[in-house]
């Protein structure tokens, strides 16, 4: 197995670096000038083309991407356009918020899924497993920033019960942390409740009409631990590959979540990077989700070991 | 119950308890909690002429001179000042007891400083600095101009109220290169900002400067006593989407929403704990040609545009609330000392039939017109939808380009032909004091392709008639010759005025002391 993690890791290496060379080019070939954005509306051309000089985008593109690579590889992601700061601070400042909102909505995702869906392919064709794909298929189309007009109107002005945005950090309190992250969690998780609940109900249904389970049943097993021991565990390889798939995407793309209830996360730190043409904060932030994404999928990797003993690396 | 859950228990006791607190200092009356119009990143108000850096700017800095509400020059900083009867040597004194938020006294040294770094990046700076022989400091609190020649705007210039404002800092932060951004943010201004505490894209906060003596004045515009009443302002820079702007200023988790969008104020108007202000001068919105290529080189297709051009579609269709906007004839702000109708008949009384005419008789050649929509600023995205219909209904061929706003910024700086990446025209807006007289209306500096400004406009007589009114000190001869521009600028279509709107702002009903300004300044406000 370390041999199999040792190829992974290399492997992230020239992934990375097909990223770093693809985002570089790609932001130099699209339309948008960084020195005209930071000059502001009144500026002039002489006043912009000063201020391009000083960001060294007057250079040629190859001296560019060798002065932004040599610092690459010492671990240097470079200075804010806009924002002068540290580009790896900024993401540092920023990943507290994604990773908590990431994390208590994958918390409430599985929490709800994988049960609804266990449940749905035990009563396969029933009321409750036609109700819960009603439900998926509500939850992949209402867009995510409908549902959350819809949970500030309803929970937060009418209840009263949770505020409209913001995001206080852990150590300000844990309930004040809480109650902030629950509203957004909560719109966010509903589309992955569709999904994992779809996922795990497919599988769990495959693995029911297995042998093993006929005999399970065959040898007087309570229903429980035959649904649990038997049928989930046998199906759990593809629920946590979706799961994982989930929070990669959560890490990089829960934009609107994060603009509609003001969290200062990565994906909006992304957005505003994207508007200002701020390229060393993008090509940053990508690099970052790319290697969590590497990181997260060898992470579910490694777990079918422990999943299922006949996978071995 | 074992010490580890007891010891368990209180630490969550003490979490909730923290959160409690800081929950409650949410409601505080002494905090007062912003949205700004947008984020806040660039923090050195001379390096750009973004209005967020601006308004970052007056909640830090104090200014010699400021603008009333009806664009008169007050002064601020400055005590009494004198000008020789060549009006060629200018002598200021500052008020006693100005002090920087470190402590130390400001001197005029950090005056001149402070002049010299903007006059090197405004445009009207730049202006005054053609005039400008030397500056001296004959003692700590008195300074001195000396001119070449005569100027006429050396006060206008002082008390400009918008990008960029000449703010005064310690000398030996304005000795910085003025293309190289400030690293320290020291003003003697009524707040101080807490640079530990700014989080860009998140929240910026400023705190009272307790030794701030505030002029005696009523405050207007940026002038007058800048009287602090909340001990804290915490801009909020990471509420960025309009809904949940009104949702939390409903709740109550916000104070102020700096611009609601138009289509919010009915709803926030009928709000029983919310009150909708309209205290700024208006915006205007432009139609902006490029006057190097064809067909917007030749004078008379410009005219035919603005015949084509009236005002009221535009407003309409862009702010739509009937009492938020109004058209006006004059290339400088309604109301204010150089608005004049001078010379507008020809879009004041525009029609179609004319502007197909005129479109005839120039010799227009069907070339299609490149007009850059920007999809994501809301204030003006539907501007360019009525522009181009209007266009074609005169007989243009027309070309929308749908980008993003930072596209059409980097864009419209571009003088390079229509095939290579080039464009004929964009709408934007302009804040009032940003155009209220011909040497700020960067759409009237027709120096051609030396011309500061996009679109970059050739006309000798308006450069002629602009250098008149720089060396004119009469107050009734500048507005003749601020008329005989506007009349000329017409005749030549330098640009396309659109109307002007009032930008609202929506506060709780617990914030008071709003008051007629030129910008958005948060001193003299009381939360109740």
């Amino acid at each position: 197995m370390y041999n199999f993690l040792a190829r992974r890791l290399l492997a992230t290496i020239p992934v990375l670096l097909i990223v770093a060379v693809l985002v570089f080019l790609m932001l130099r070939l699209t339309p948008g000038d960084p020195a005209a954005i930071l000059a502001g509306d009144a500026a002039n051309t002489e006043q912009i083309e000063r201020i391009r000089e000083s960001l060294g985008l007057n250079r040629p593109i190859l001296v560019q991407f060798g002065i932004w690579f040599g610092n690459l590889l010492s671990g240097d992601l470079g200075e804010s356009f806009y924002y002068k700061q540290k580009v790896t601070a900024l993401i540092g400042q920023r990943l507290e918020p994604t990773i908590s909102l990431a994390a208590l909505t994958t918390l409430f995702a599985v929490l709800v899924s994988v049960p609804l869906g266990v449940l749905a392919a035990w009563r396969f064709g029933g009321w409750f497993d036609r109700a819960l794909m009603g439900f998926s298929v509500m939850g992949f189309s209402v867009p995510v920033f409908v549902l959350a007009y819809l949970l500030i109107w309803f929970v937060s002005l009418q209840l009263g019960w949770l505020p409209v945005q913001g995001y206080h950090r852990l150590a300000d309190g844990f309930w004040l942390y809480l109650k902030h992250l629950l509203l957004p969690a909560f719109t966010l998780s509903i589309i992955y409740v569709a999904l994992i609940a779809r996922v795990t109900r497919a599988s769990v249904l495959e693995a029911l009409g297995e042998d093993y389970i006929r005999t399970a049943r065959a040898k007087g097993l309570p229903e429980l631990r035959v649904l649990v021991r038997h049928a989930l565990a046998n199906a759990a390889v593809p629920i946590v590959t979706v799961i994982g798939i989930g929070v990669a995407l959560l890490i990089g793309g829960v934009v609107v979540t994060e603009s509609v209830y003001a969290i200062p996360g990565l994906g909006r730190l992304t957005v505003d990077a994207v508007l200002a043409r701020d390229f060393p904060t993008i090509q940053g932030v990508i690099l970052f989700f790319s290697f969590a994404y590497v990181l997260i999928n060898l992470l579910v990797d490694l777990s079918y070991v422990f999943l299922d003993p006949r996978i071995r690396y | 119950m074992t010490m580890s859950r007891i010891a368990l228990a209180a630490a969550a006791a003490a979490t909730f308890a923290a959160g409690a607190g800081t929950a409650l200092a949410q409601g505080d009356p002494k905090v007062l909690r912003i949205v700004p119009h947008s984020n806040l990143a660039i923090l050195d108000p001379i390096w750009t002429t973004a209005y967020m850096s601006r308004n970052h700017g007056y909640m830090i800095y104090d200014t010699l001179f400021g603008s009333d509400e009806k664009n008169q020059v007050k002064p601020q900083m400055v005590e009494s000042w004198t000008v020789s009867p060549d009006n060629r040597l200018w002598t200021f004194k500052l008020r006693s007891g100005l002090a920087f938020h470190d402590g130390k006294p400001v001197t005029s040294e950090d005056v001149v400083a402070s002049l010299a770094r903007w006059g090197k990046r405004d445009a009207m700076g730049t202006a005054l600095f053609t005039f400008v022989d030397r500056m001296d400091t004959p003692a700590p609190d008195t300074f001195r101009i000396f001119l070449r020649e005569a100027c006429g705007f050396v006060l206008e210039a002082l008390g400009k109220p918008s990008s960029n404002v000449p703010f005064i800092m310690p000398k030996r932060i304005a000795d910085t290169d003025a293309f190289k951004q400030i690293e320290e943010h020291i003003g003697s201004g009524p707040y101080m900002f807490v640079k530990d505490q700014f989080k860009p894209g998140d929240k910026s906060v400023y705190v009272r400067n307790p030794k701030y003596v505030p002029r005696k004045e009523p405050p207007s515009g940026s002038t007058g006593g800048k009287q602090v009443y909340v001990e804290r302002v915490e801009w909020n820079l990471a509420l960025r989407d309009a809904q949940a702007q009104v949702s939390a200023l409903q709740k109550g988790e916000v104070d102020i929403l700096e611009q609601p969008a138009f289509e919010h104020v009915p709803a926030l108007k009928k709000d029983s704990g919310i009150t909708v202000y309209t205290y700024s001068p208006p915006l205007q919105y432009m139609a902006r040609f490029n006057h190097l290529h064809k067909p917007f080189d030749n004078a008379k297709v410009r005219q035919a545009v603005l015949a084509a051009f009236a005002q009221e579609p535009f407003l309409k269709a862009q702010v739509g609330v009937k009492e938020l906007y109004h058209t006006c004839p004059s290339m400088f702000t309604c109301g204010t000392p150089y608005s004049s109708p001078a010379g507008s008949d020809i879009q004041s009384k525009s029609n179609m039939k004319k502007a197909q005419e005129l479109l005839k008789a120039s010799g227009y050649d069907g070339t299609a017109i490149v007009l850059m929509k920007p999809t994501d600023l809301a204030a003006i995205q539907k501007l360019p939808d009525v522009a181009a219909q209007l266009l074609r209904q005169a007989g243009f061929k027309v070309d929308l380009q749908a980008m993003d706003w930072q596209t059409l910024v980097g864009r419209r700086a571009k003088k390079d032909p229509i095939d290579k990446g080039g464009w004929h025209m964009f709408l934007t807006a302009w804040q009032g004091p940003d155009i209220w007289n011909p040497i700020a209306n960067a759409a009237l500096d027709t120096r051609g392709e030396q011309s500061g400004w996009f679109g970059w406009g050739k006309d000798e007589k308006i450069v002629e008639l602009r250098n008149q009114f720089m060396r004119e000190t009469d107050d009734a001869k500048k507005k003749k010759l601020a008329e005989a521009i506007q009349v000329r600028a017409f005749e030549v279509g330098t640009h396309v005025p659109l109307g002007e709107f009032d930008a609202p702002l929506a506060a709780r009903k617990n914030v008071t002391g709003f008051f007629k300004q030129t910008g958005n300044f948060y001193w003299n406000l009381k939360k109740n």
